[in-house]
């Protein structure tokens, strides 16, 4: 398993793909906080971005790279090596390359520019997100042998998590207008992983004082160790279930 | 006849420096209490308090006398008394550290008490646990300059307010620093008073708090950290010129909260890191220009209740949102101010922006009807949502806009 997972990750080092991901995220950071008047509000404009860019790049890139690496998955399978382990080392070459090029890309100027609570909370979330669309991704890409239904797939599911899930709520919020609907946003919140970490990074921002009522409830469950704790809990879930299908998918599947 | 005038003057005075007569007061001489030497004195009269400490329960003082201290003598109110009650005109309390007044549920007990009184002076004095600071009522053309006011309030139901100030006509208040009361400044039917270089700080209700009063200028005042910022209501008339209001970060805290204030004018203020830097509930005719907005979450938020305001040449940097409000109706008038949010062009170059700015943003207006909406702030749908919003306003208000945005900070 351990040569299996390192001949992944310095294929995926070696891809251009990731090196450019990792330029592009080192740019934009770098720029963002030096266009910026200062260190904060260039944390803000960078949360847009990671909250955007990182999973759609995780979620797209491994699919494309499951599907590319079917051939040496095929040849893998032909040898005396679990599939189980096969598969894990799969995703854990690609969450540790993509988290790699993540920590060089955005972590690096975070922790240069603003490496307080804020910025290291924002480092974990965007490597969270990008460990969870990965794993997402390879949920993606063993449902279908087809390519280009497995990346469409995995665009809507990006779509999802990124825009539909959260007009959904708001559709929500309008039907149930006239109920208390504080805590149930909590929960809410649980299930989308891009929500969870931006509500968490927003707390740490202080930002909370400017909902009244609901920032308070936010800040009352999210604000203390067991909410923090709580919701990077809920991370690793979403890490932990997506995989666990997508291995069971692949252990009986006919390649 | 000037030089008649001054004759006079001249004479005035000698008449009166050859009356007044200096008595001292100390541990060592022969006047050991204050309130003695004020029984002993006649109009006119100067006091002088060597250092040390007085108990003397409540000074009463009914004459035109000056009392002054050296070197701070403490007067100490043992947590029971008022320490100076002045009934008088001009009286002056000049150079005393006044500590520990009583608190009672029944009477206002304060550190300097003046009552129906005319030009009593409280210069230079340091005020430490008092319940109410400098108390004026029923009084006029009293000043209250560079005093030093700091008590413990730790709610609002057990302390007392700074410089309290009823009833009274034509005060002058400076340079006074405030801290750890109720509310720092608290004035109800006070009228043509000037406020000037006041710092009123971490107070456990507001930063100034006044009603009913008329005619009042509140110039270069800093209001910061107070538990609710600062609030006014039903006055008019009021200038407020260069005042800071910053850091009042919390659910219920105003920059400041104008309630049923007309006629006035507010230009030059900085609003600087507030959740709400001004809020305005049935407001009518204020002019506010030059004003400079600075990383509020709201830098405004104008009740539909507000009409005939007039917000020109303001600068809104680096807010959260711009304006909110609560309806559709708008009677306020938006005109030239800088918006760092505005995304328009300048063909001719004259710094006028082309298109006009819808300051309102949906999601603004969303989370004021639906407050739960939290949880989708800064997230991808609510900004889409706010950019077609811009271009098609369907929910925001139509009319709420600056037709006249101007392309650059303007410079203050």
């Amino acid at each position: 398993m351990k040569k299996i997972l390192k001949y992944v990750i310095v294929d995926i080092i070696q891809n251009k793909i990731v090196l450019i991901y990792t330029f592009l995220l080192l740019l934009i950071s770098l720029s963002v906080f030096n266009l910026e008047s200062n260190a904060a509000k260039g944390l803000l404009s960078l949360l847009n971005i990671i909250l955007i860019l990182v999973p759609l790049i995780s979620i797209i890139f491994s699919t494309i790279y499951i599907y590319n690496s079917s051939e040496f998955i095929e040849l893998l399978v032909s040898q005396p090596v679990k599939r189980k382990s096969i598969w894990l080392s799969l995703f854990g070459g690609l969450a540790a390359s993509l988290s790699l090029a993540f920590f060089i890309g955005a972590g690096i100027p975070i922790l240069m520019y603003h490496g307080d609570a804020t910025g290291i909370t924002m480092i974990l979330t965007g490597l969270f997100l990008t460990v969870i669309f990965v794993s997402i991704a390879m949920l993606a890409a063993s449902i279908t042998r087809d390519k280009a239904k497995g990346i469409g797939l995995s665009i809507l599911l990006w779509l999802y998590f990124s825009l539909i899930f959260d007009a959904l709520v708001l559709f929500f919020l309008f039907q149930f207008q006239d109920y208390p609907l504080e805590s149930a946003m909590v929960f809410f919140s649980f299930l989308n992983p891009i929500d969870l970490g931006r509500v968490q990074i927003l707390l740490q921002m202080d930002i909370s004082a400017l909902m009244g009522y609901t920032g308070a409830i936010f800040r009352e469950f999210f604000g203390n160790q067991v909410g923090v704790a709580l919701s990077f809990f809920g991370l690793s879930i979403w890490i932990a279930i997506p995989l666990f299908i997508s291995l069971k998918k692949f252990s009986r599947k006919d390649l | 006849m000037k030089k008649v005038l001054y004759l006079i003057l001249i004479s005035y005075f000698a008449v009166f420096s050859a009356d007044a007569k200096v008595i001292k007061v100390g541990k060592t001489r022969s006047v050991a209490f204050i309130q003695r030497a004020v029984d002993l004195s006649q109009n006119g009269d100067t006091i002088l308090v060597d250092p040390g400490l007085y108990k003397e329960k409540n000074i009463i003082i009914q004459k035109s006398i000056t009392l002054k201290g050296i070197n701070y003598p403490v007067l100490d109110g043992e947590n029971k008394y008022a320490i100076i009650s002045i009934k008088a005109k001009n009286t002056t309390v000049e150079g005393f550290k006044l500590q520990h007044t009583g608190r009672s549920e029944i009477r206002d007990l304060g550190a300097i008490m003046i009552y129906d009184s005319y030009k009593v002076s409280a210069l230079n004095n340091i005020l430490e646990d008092t319940n109410f600071g400098i108390y004026v009522q029923n009084s006029k053309r009293c000043t209250i300059k560079d005093n030093s006011i700091t008590a413990y309030g730790k709610d609002e139901v057990q302390s007392g307010n700074g410089i309290h100030c009823w009833r009274s006509d034509s005060l002058i208040i400076i340079g006074n620093k405030i801290k750890g009361h109720r509310d720092g400044l608290y004035f109800e039917f006070v009228k043509n008073s000037l406020i000037w270089r006041n710092v009123s700080t971490q107070n456990v209700r507001y930063g100034i708090h006044f009603m009913f009063s008329n005619r009042n200028t509140y110039v270069s005042n800093i209001f910061e950290r107070n538990e609710a910022g600062v609030a006014v209501m039903y006055s008019s008339n009021i200038r407020m010129y260069n005042n800071h209001f910053l850091n009042n970060w919390g659910d219920a805290a105003y920059g400041i909260l104008l309630k049923d204030i007309t006629d006035s004018d507010i230009s030059g203020n900085h609003f600087t890191k507030n959740t709400v830097g001004l809020h305005m509930e049935g407001c009518s005719r204020i002019k506010l220009y030059k004003n400079i907005f600075n990383n509020n979450g709201w830098a405004v938020k104008i009740q539909a209740s507000c009409d005939k305001n007039d917000f020109s040449r303001n600068n809104f940097i680096g807010n959260t949102f711009d304006i909110g409000t609560n309806g559709s109706l708008v009677l306020n008038t938006f005109t030239g101010n800088y918006w760092d949010k505005y995304e328009g062009y300048d063909l001719f170059k004259d710094n006028i922006g082309d298109v006009p700015y819808h300051p309102v943003s949906m999601y603004s207006m969303i989370i004021d009807s639906n407050p739960a909406a939290l949880m989708l702030f800064r997230s991808l749908i609510v900004s889409l949502l706010d950019k077609t919003e811009k271009i098609l306003p369907g929910v925001t208000p139509e009319n709420l806009r600056d037709n006249k945005p101007v392309m650059r900070p303007i410079s203050l």
